[in-house]
């Protein structure tokens, strides 16, 4: 391992480790470059994808190919893509800021992400040179367009329990695939589709399938909730031939793939969430602004103020956290050599390592979105619920998030799960740490908080940080090999783990912010800041009272509470002043503002 | 052929835009390309494309024109060039902006040099016509087409909503307007090759002129913003008893009869 990695932030790091302002990626660093790639892609979708977005959500298909090929010529679908094999190889930054703009498109969004992302990642990531360039540079330009096929009737969480099967035929040329792979989105017009496929029934395995090859066919559309702009179809494979160099990676380890790309697509659904809620926060605050009830526009009502600081507050918070996972990528891979970079499976470790994050911010930031999209509906009152108005279809497109790339309750699952595993292979000190804390809590007192700017948030933070450690290691030792079935501690712990994720990248960056051009130009960050660690650090205390009571019982469990307690003794802000000052400012510039 | 672009930039229209003690506040304002410069730059792709040559974008700033002129660069223009007045000139108008562009142009060899019609902040609509005077080249405003066959170009020119025909020749100076083309949106591929593109930094030290010799001829007064919009009145009763009220109001309360 080189020097720099050494350096470098472990995934899941961030609850024993503490990282100066100064080592966190934050918004705020993002380079000319970066903000012109964000412009042309929030052009690119204003000028070319709003206009048919009625036409895209009634189906009609043509136009999405249309719109992809569009995106292709400026450059949209190349940039996770290497130079070497057409793309433009940017960073992930670049990409990121792609899909927070793409996320204003509606249902589309979810069209360019799974052909950018799920469908053409895989290749770019574990396809060999062959496969890497017969594909890629087609995908990159949108010449061909790309799906990802995993999901069965039968297995959705359970993605491993898949029954479609592979079988190479006798003249050892073509794997023969039989089965269903459902909920394809782009599957009305995808030419290739990474399908997965059990080798002798029970080899997992990915294949590159394109949609000529024999036995290869699509079901009828889907009728959906939400994302009606996006196709989403059954594939059905039926003696389907596909050649055996279209094997990706290895026969039996499809499984790799599959959970790389899952990680994958949880940060950048989780990017979309961010850009949704936005959205949502400027919709909703022109409409406040131009309803007009008692002679008042709504936006004056306090309650209604309450509505878009809340929104705010947590879209800061959650935008900060998917950018500092961002950045983390990022730092991990400026220790790779191009040829690592280009190699692929290197820059999926990359990513893989912050598998914990990845996963935090998929349910933190899908469920701000859900949080926005509703109250968004919420302050337009009845007009909210017609279809003309643009937050009903934002409402109805907004819950698929919750649910796709492993559901948020899966996610949860696996943050806690992900935590165990790393401490048992001694990768993060988690258990010295539980064990040092219990010691510490004995003869701790309180400490006297300042009031600079921020301090009160650093020791909540700090605080926040010893009561999950203190809730999860009870837990554990509790319950040990068998918290597995806890599955409602394990949500506390996992929700105890993300908020103190998001408090922490909102402190930093407030941090930063302040440290680069003072505080007088960042007094909103500030605000935002305040009140999300409060309330954060309010439900950190509410799971954990409730993992600890469902832990311990007896004196043990009066003396965890009695150190519950000295950790959460502190003076709260008030978080309603500071919310209508938040409020304040957005009614003024109309939108999420920082 | 040696095209030019005159780029301004300008407060992002989108934004709100706030005045504090007589001046607008620059403090977090959004800036953005001029919107009838970008169709000045898109022509001059367009016709860099067709007829060969070189696109150069000047424009007159500050540091953080850059951002303006890497936009433009990104688009397809080859060259920028950003005159950085920042240390020297406190109050300039379309007299100061002609003057240093005149001394930009003293030595250039030029085809073509295409400006907005108007910028959107100040609304003058001068600097085009005064440079092409200085320069004692033809000029046309408000065009919405342009047509180049060797030394001869035909033009559609915009009269308040009626086109007129004109014919010229090069070397030329045209303003342009909504209408001659659609802005294309810089690519990413575009983004990345703007990085190493030339940007040229000059203050007008390097183009032998000081202080005095770029003093405004106007003076700003007041900057205020719009009126507040008010609800409309709807009149009522019979016609003529509402033509006689509408008239008497536009009399006493409108004030413009």
């Amino acid at each position: 391992m080189s020097e720099t990695q050494e350096k470098v932030i472990k995934g899941g790091g961030f609850l024993v480790e503490d990282i100066a302002a100064e080592d966190m990626l934050t918004p705020e660093d993002f380079t000319s470059e970066h903000k012109m790639i964000a412009k042309t892609t929030e052009e690119y979708v204003k000028g070319e994808v709003w206009p048919v977005l009625d036409n895209l959500e009634n189906h009609e298909f043509d136009k999405s190919v249309d719109l992809l090929k569009k995106a292709g010529e400026l450059g949209l679908l190349g940039a996770d893509v290497p130079e070497e094999y057409g793309g433009l190889g940017l960073d992930k930054v670049s990409s990121s800021l792609i899909t927070e703009k793409m996320s204003l498109a509606g249902g589309f969004s979810i069209t360019h992400g799974a052909h950018v992302g799920i469908g053409s990642l895989p290749i770019v990531f574990f396809g060999n040179k062959e496969q890497k360039e017969k594909y890629l540079p087609v995908l990159a330009t949108g010449e061909k367009l790309a799906a990802y096929a995993l999901t069965e009737p039968g297995s959705g969480s359970d993605a491993l329990g898949a029954s479609t099967t592979a079988k190479l035929n006798e003249a050892g040329t073509h794997y023969v695939l039989n089965g269903e792979k459902q909920w394809i989105t782009n599957s009305a017009f995808a030419d290739v589709f990474v399908v997965y496929a059990k080798v002798d029934g029970d080899k997992f395995t990915a294949f590159i399938v394109e949609r000529e090859f024999p036995g290869v066919s699509t079901g009828p559309e889907e009728k959906k909730m939400g994302i009606k702009s996006s196709s989403t179809r059954t594939l059905v494979l039926e003696d389907a031939e596909v050649p055996v160099e279209n094997v990706l990676g290895e026969i039996g380890r499809g499984h790799i793939i599959a959970f790389n790309i899952l990680n994958v697509g949880r940060y950048k659904l989780a990017i979309g969430g961010v850009g949704g809620a936005k959205r949502a926060i400027e919709v909703a605050t022109k409409y406040a602004n131009e309803r007009k009830q008692f002679n008042t526009p709504i936006s004056s009502f306090r309650m209604i103020q309450e509505k878009l600081a809340n929104m705010a507050a947590r879209t800061y918070a959650n935008e900060s956290s998917v950018y500092r996972t961002v950045g983390l990528f990022e730092q991990r891979m400026g220790g790779l050599s191009q040829e690592e970079l280009n190699d692929g499976s290197e820059v999926a470790k990359s990513i893989a390592e912050y598998a914990i994050e990845c996963s935090m911010n998929k349910y933190m930031a899908t469920e701000l979105l859900d949080y926005a999209a509703d109250e968004a509906v919420q302050i337009h009152g009845g007009y909210g619920f017609m279809q003309e108005y643009e937050v009903e279809r934002m409402y109805r497109d907004s819950r698929i998030n919750r649910i796709f790339e492993g559901t948020n309750e899966i996610n949860r699952m696996l943050v806690p799960g992900t935590f165990m595993k790393k401490a048992m292979k001694g990768q993060l000190p988690l258990l010295e740490k539980a064990t040092a804390l219990q010691e510490e809590l004995m003869t701790m007192m309180p400490e006297p908080v300042g009031d600079e700017t921020l301090e009160q948030e650093r020791y909540l933070l700090k605080n926040a940080k010893k009561i999950g450690l203190l809730a999860a290691g009870i837990a554990a030792q509790k319950f040990q090999d068998k918290l597995e079935q806890e599955q409602e501690l394990l949500a506390n712990i996992a929700d105890m783990a993300g908020e103190i994720y998001n408090m922490e990248a909102a402190i930093l960056r407030t941090e930063k912010a302040i440290n680069k051009d003072g505080e007088e130009k960042h007094k909103q960050k500030v605000l935002y800041t305040q009140v999300y660690v409060q309330e954060a650090f309010n439900s950190i205390e509410a799971d954990a009272k409730e993992t600890l009571v469902a832990s311990d019982s007896g004196d043990s469990l009066r003396m965890m509470l009695g150190a519950l307690r000295k950790l959460t003794r502190h003076d709260p802000t008030n978080v309603v002043e500071k919310k209508r000052e938040i409020a304040k400012t957005l009614i003024e510039e109309e939108k999420y503002t920082v | 052929m040696n095209i030019y672009v005159l780029m301004k930039k300008t407060f992002d229209t989108e934004e709100k835009i706030q005045i504090s003690d007589g001046k607008i506040e620059t403090d977090g304002a959004e800036f953005i390309i001029n919107p009838y410069d970008e169709y000045a730059i898109e022509e001059a792709i367009k016709v860099r494309d067709e007829h060969g040559g070189e696109v150069t974008v000047v424009t007159i700033g500050d540091e953080e024109s850059e951002s303006q002129l890497r936009t433009a660069l990104a688009m397809g223009a080859d060259k920028a060039v950003l005159i950085n007045t920042e240390d020297d000139v406190e109050e300039g108008d379309q007299v100061t902006t002609t003057k240093i562009l005149e001394a930009y142009f003293e030595d250039k060899e030029v085809d073509l040099i295409l400006a907005g019609n108007v910028a959107i902040d100040e609304a003058s609509g001068q600097v085009g016509p005064r440079l092409a005077a200085k320069l004692d080249i033809p000029y046309v405003t408000t065009i919405t087409s342009l047509e180049i066959d060797g030394d001869t170009v035909k033009i559609d020119k915009d009269v308040e909503g009626d086109v007129e025909k004109v014919e010229t020749s090069l070397p030329l100076l045209v303003t342009c307007q909504q209408g001659l083309n659609e802005p294309r949106y810089p690519s990413l591929p575009g983004i990345m090759k703007a990085k190493k593109k030339p940007l040229e930094e000059l203050e007008i030290d390097d183009l032998d002129l000081d202080e005095d010799d770029v003093e405004a001829s106007t003076e700003t007064v007041e900057v205020f913003l719009p009126p507040e919009k008010e609800a409309g009145k709807v009149l009522e009763g019979e016609t003529d008893e509402q033509v006689k009220e509408l008239v008497s109001l536009l009399k006493t309360e409108a004030k413009v009869l």
